[in-house]
């Protein structure tokens, strides 16, 4: 196997832990219709949380190794978290002519996620939290 | 116990197809824009209405669309990249590019729908 091919068995079994966790989390608690989506809001928030800091020790706190990143980061932490269902969950919630829903959950996540990188990336850089 | 084995092994390919996909896209472009994640992200929320809008079974959705193109698609390293381009002073790009994601992600998910039924 290639150094290539050597990245993409990272990332495969990275990606395969990842979706186990998240598959398994959303067959448990499946999101109910007109409700808040708290399992994909969950996992992506945790996702968030955990990207920050592996990319950030990574890439500033550990001599770079071939294959955590791909492993953590974009295997692990890639699916783990989920784009395409929270686009079908707002959709759904559109379809209901639930406008605020869709919209706070929107906001609510991105926000949610973008601070979770903040604090991933704060706690290995030790700093007050900046943008 | 095969559904779960299914599972691990579809979200495996979904992360992989995600790496290849987005590699294809950033290839010719040198810019600033993240555009690899947006564009993995579209095509992965069309595909997910696409399957729905065909009315599968519960399981082949969990496979196709909860597996493998929720693995495929990316909240993470979308929320890396927005929080990266506003550390480096381009807020304004940063929150552009997340409006835009949210919009067209949504028109791309509502589409793959459409086809669905219209199958």
């Amino acid at each position: 196997m290639g150094d290539r091919g050597r990245l993409l068995a990272a990332i495969f079994a990275g990606g395969m832990v990842g979706a186990a966790i998240r598959t398994g989390l959303v067959e448990l608690a499946p999101t109910r219709v007109g409700s808040w989506p708290w399992t994909t809001f969950a996992v992506n928030v945790l996702g968030c949380l955990l990207l920050g800091y592996f990319v950030t020790r990574l890439q500033e706190r550990l001599p770079i190794t071939a294959y955590q990143h791909p492993f953590l980061g974009t295997g692990l932490c890639g699916a783990l978290t989920t784009f395409a269902t929270m686009q079908l969950e707002l959709l759904r919630m559109l379809d209901r002519g639930d406008l605020l829903l869709a919209a706070a959950y929107a906001a609510g996540s991105v926000l949610a996620g973008f601070v979770g990188i903040m604090l991933g990336t704060a706690v290995v850089r030790r700093a007050r939290l900046t943008w | 116990m095969v559904t779960a084995l299914l599972v691990v092994l579809c979200g495996g390919i979904g992360a992989a197809a995600r790496f290849l996909a987005d590699g294809v896209v950033e290839a010719p472009f040198t810019g600033e824009y993240p555009l690899g994640t947006l564009v993995v992200n579209l095509t992965g929320s069309f595909l997910l209405g696409l399957v729905l809008g065909l009315g599968v079974s519960h399981r082949v959705q969990l496979l196709v669309g909860t597996a493998t193109l929720g693995s495929y698609t990316t909240f993470s390293t979308w929320m890396l990249e927005t929080h990266r381009s506003a550390q480096d002073g381009e807020p304004g790009l940063a929150w552009r590019s997340v409006i835009i994601a949210l919009v067209a992600g949504l028109a791309a998910v509502w589409l793959g729908r459409v086809v669905g039924r219209a199958v």
